[in-house]
Formats: structure tokens, C-alpha cells, sequence
């Protein structure tokens, strides 16, 4: 694999922000009792952590240093803004939902730690491909807690009913864990532990 | 890299411009976009209540807004004496914000609705898809579990009837307060007793299930779990009903009704 590709493509599975760097946790559960939201808030954290690695990486040899973490925020608090007007203005049923994880998305460690940890040290291109390939990274993971905190919690997939639920008459009963925060913890660490399982080099030691 | 102190504030200076401008400029660039939603979503919501439109169906924004100007009258009240206020044009009237400004609001009569101020006029909706009013629209709003619940109560013209509730912004936990969105649990309402016969606001939310609303017209079932957001759309829907709330402009609707 090419050094770029593998910018992009090592975040997903071989050092997953959520999974192996336990980051952005607490975005991940709060917004993920459904798919619908789980797709939006995915697509912009990545779009937030890629362009936020790109203005960085883009000012990183002009930034002093001793300012440098108020001038990330600053550039990444930006976006966000940015971010929710456009979802207010384009999807506004779904960023009514969101609510103040929109505007949350300024403290997920994701963000910030990739323009610390990487834009801060690379050229734009890489950055910007290494903002994407964690945004997706992230993605993953909440889309996948997203899909089953749905389809677990309440019977529906993207608002559609496919389990038939016993208070309307089928033969699912939901489960209430899913719908509350408890339960993406646990899914994350079914996620964790099959990823683990899959790539054992990724265990801790204790 | 040692940076002297005139340039770090030049740089921060300069990005902060940089950055309110960007900020700034797509504010302003959506902002049309913008409250153009947040009236459809309202409308939508008012078409719903009313029963005009199915909740979920997929309606464009040309048709609500089509379907909104033939069959709804938006009026604007005075909630304590319940006249209506031709002072103030509907389309402009927001009522968040008249609640918000100190000149348009006053604080509350004692309640256990969790509600601090009232706005000093309000905002109803009159359904007449042929001229006659079919259905009165109330904007309610009181304290759940978790958060303020805001949504819409539909009357029938005799003041008592409920034809249906709608919450179209709570932030209750999904699946137990949130349930307050189920439709199922909603129709519920319909055909129930806002009032007693002495016209005191009497319908509430009880635990367990309710009978039909021929034979226990006031009372709703419970959802399981969300006994505090229950216990909160009953306090709220009995306050808006209550003399703080609508009940003066209902009580002028039934005498201009029943003069008429």
C-alpha cells in the first residue's frame, strides 16, 4: 500500500480513534439511537476533522507555538460553526435533532488531537487525508453503533420499521438498554473486542 | 521556532479575522435558507395537528405552504384577556421571541408546569378548510423530565374536544419520555375531554392504561417509564387550558359561538 492510502486507510481498522484510541466516546453516544443522526453527525465530524487538518497544516510553520492550541481551536471552532449553519440550512429536521452536538463537536478529541498529533508536523495533502481517514474511522464505529442501537432499540433502520414491535402489534420487543447511553457502551465494546479479536496486536497489556 | 510577542498577537489578530469573516459569511448566506425551515417546519407541524397532513408523509414545501394559507388563520391573542390583538401581523409575530423580550412578556402565574414567564400574547391557529372553523390550534410548552416540551394542542370549535397533541421539540430520553412522538400513544388524546363540566381543565396523563374516551374521557394512558414527562404533559396541557393560559380566549370563542 501506497504511504498516502495508508494515511487514509490505517484510522478505519488498524488504529481506529474510537476503538484503539478510545477518543470521541461521549459523541458517540450521545447521538447514536439513531441511523439517521449517526450518518449526519459522521459526515460532519469527518468533513470538521479534515478541513480543520488542512488550515492547520496549511499555517503549521507560521503558527507560534506558544499559541498554537487557541489557534487550532479558533480554526476548528470555525468550521463547526460553518458546519451546523449548513445543516441547519440544508437538513433542518435532522440538525433539530442533533441539537448542541453539532456545536459539540469543537471539544470531540478527534479533531483536535489529529491537528496536534499530525497537521502540526505534515504537508496539507497528507493532512487533509489523515483528517479524512479518522473522520471515517469514526465513522465507522458510529455507524455501526448507530445501525444497532436502532434496529435493537426501537425495531426501525433510517426510520423504517423492519422488526415489527409488540406495542404495534408484531412480536419485537425493543430493547430500552439500546436506546440509552449504557447501551452504545456496550456495543463499543463489542466493537472493540471483535476488532481485537481480528487484529490481536492491538491488546493491551495490563 | 521563537516568535516575538508583536507578531503572535498580529497572527492571532489575523486569524480570528480570517476565521469571523468565513463564520460571519455563512451565516449570513443560509440565514434566508434558514428561516425559511424553521416557518415550513412550524407550518408542517400545525398541518399535522390538524389532521391535514399524515405525520412522516412526505409533503414538498410548495404544498405546506399551499395547503397552510387555504385552510389555516393564524391569529394573534392577547392571553390575558383573550382578544384578539389586531395590532400585530401573524406572519411576523414570534412568539419565543415576544416571550424572551421583558417589554412583551410577564412572569407567570404560580404553576407546577415549570413555567416562568408568559409572552403576553400568543399565537393560535383556526382550521377552516370551508369557512367554518373546524379546528382550534393552541401553541403549549412546559417542563418534562428532562427538558421544555413544545408542541400544539388541537380543539374541537366546542373548546373540550381534543382532536390531537403534537410535541415537535423535548429532549426526552428515546424510547420512554420520547414516546410522547409515538403516534399511537398520541391518537390516544383524540376524542378525550379537555374540560369537565364546570369548565375546569381536567384531562390528564395517569399511570396505566385509560378506558376509551366515551366512558373515562379524562383521563390518557401512561407510558411506562416516563412517569415525570407524563406527569408533565398533564401539568402543561392543564396550564395552557387553565385562565393563565387560553382559557380566557376559549371562553370568548364559545360566547361568540354560541351568540352566533
Amino acid at each position: 500500500m501506497s504511504a498516502k492510502s495508508r494515511i487514509l486507510l490505517d484510522p478505519l481498522f488498524d488504529n481506529n480513534p474510537i476503538a484503539l484510541q478510545v477518543l470521541g466516546i461521549c459523541s458517540a453516544l450521545a447521538v447514536t439511537t439513531k441511523l439517521e443522526t449517526s450518518i449526519v453527525m459522521a459526515c460532519a465530524v469527518t468533513a470538521v476533522t479534515a478541513f480543520s487538518n488542512l488550515f492547520v497544516s496549511i499555517l503549521r510553520n507560521w503558527i507560534p507555538s506558544s499559541i498554537r492550541i487557541i489557534v487550532q481551536l479558533t480554526i476548528i471552532a470555525s468550521l463547526v460553526i460553518v458546519t451546523d449553519q449548513i445543516l441547519q440550512a440544508f437538513v433542518y429536521d435532522i440538525s433539530k435533532q442533533l441539537s448542541v452536538f453539532v456545536g459539540l463537536i469543537i471539544t470531540n478529541c478527534i479533531v483536535m488531537g489529529r491537528a496536534e498529533a499530525f497537521a502540526m508536523q505534515n504537508p496539507p495533502g497528507d493532512s487533509f487525508l489523515d483528517g479524512l481517514g479518522n473522520g471515517l474511522g469514526y465513522s465507522v464505529v458510529l455507524l455501526a453503533v448507530g445501525f444497532f442501537r436502532e434496529l435493537l432499540g426501537s425495531g426501525k433502520l433510517l426510520g423504517f420499521q423492519v422488526l415489527p414491535v409488540v406495542t404495534e402489534g408484531g412480536w419485537y420487543q425493543p430493547n430500552g438498554l439500546m436506546v440509552l447511553a449504557p447501551g452504545a457502551f456496550f456495543l463499543i465494546a463489542f466493537f472493540i473486542w471483535a476488532l481485537r479479536t481480528w487484529k490481536p496486536d492491538q491488546v493491551t497489556e495490563d | 521556532m521563537r516568535h516575538d510577542n508583536t507578531y503572535i498577537v498580529m497572527f492571532a489578530a489575523a486569524v480570528c479575522l480570517v476565521c469571523s469573516i468565513f463564520v460571519s459569511a455563512s451565516a449570513v448566506g443560509l440565514r434566508e435558507r434558514q428561516a425559511a425551515n424553521r416557518v415550513l417546519d412550524r407550518q408542517k407541524k400545525v398541518l399535522t395537528v390538524a389532521g391535514l397532513i399524515e405525520e412522516g408523509e412526505a409533503v414538498g414545501a410548495q404544498q405546506v405552504a399551499e395547503l397552510f394559507s387555504q385552510s389555516v388563520e393564524a391569529q394573534v391573542i392577547e392571553l390575558a384577556s383573550g382578544e384578539v390583538d389586531s395590532g400585530i401581523n401573524p406572519a411576523d409575530f414570534d412568539q419565543q421571541k415576544a416571550l424572551k423580550d421583558p417589554a412583551s412578556s410577564r412572569p407567570a402565574p404560580a404553576n407546577s408546569a415549570g413555567i416562568r414567564r408568559l409572552p403576553n400574547d400568543a399565537l393560535v391557529y383556526l382550521v377552516k378548510p370551508q369557512g367554518e372553523v373546524e379546528k382550534i390550534i393552541l401553541p403549549i410548552e412546559g417542563k418534562g423530565l428532562w427538558s421544555t416540551l413544545y408542541g400544539f394542542l388541537a380543539l374541537a370549535p366546542d373548546t373540550t374536544t381534543i382532536e390531537g397533541i403534537i410535541f415537535y421539540a423535548h429532549g426526552e430520553t428515546p424510547g420512554l419520555g420520547g414516546e410522547i412522538e409515538n403516534p399511537s400513544w398520541k391518537a390516544l388524546w383524540q376524542g378525550r375531554q379537555a374540560y369537565d363540566e364546570s369548565w375546569e381543565p381536567a384531562i390528564a396523563v395517569i399511570k396505566g392504561a385509560a378506558g376509551p374516551p366515551e366512558d373515562d374521557p379524562h383521563r390518557v394512558d401512561g407510558l411506562s417509564g416516563a412517569t415525570i414527562t407524563g406527569r408533565g404533559v398533564s401539568e402543561l396541557v392543564r396550564f395552557w387550558l387553565g385562565d393563565g393560559g387560553f382559557g380566557p380566549y376559549l371562553e370568548r370563542f364559545r360566547a361568540e359561538r354560541s351568540a352566533a
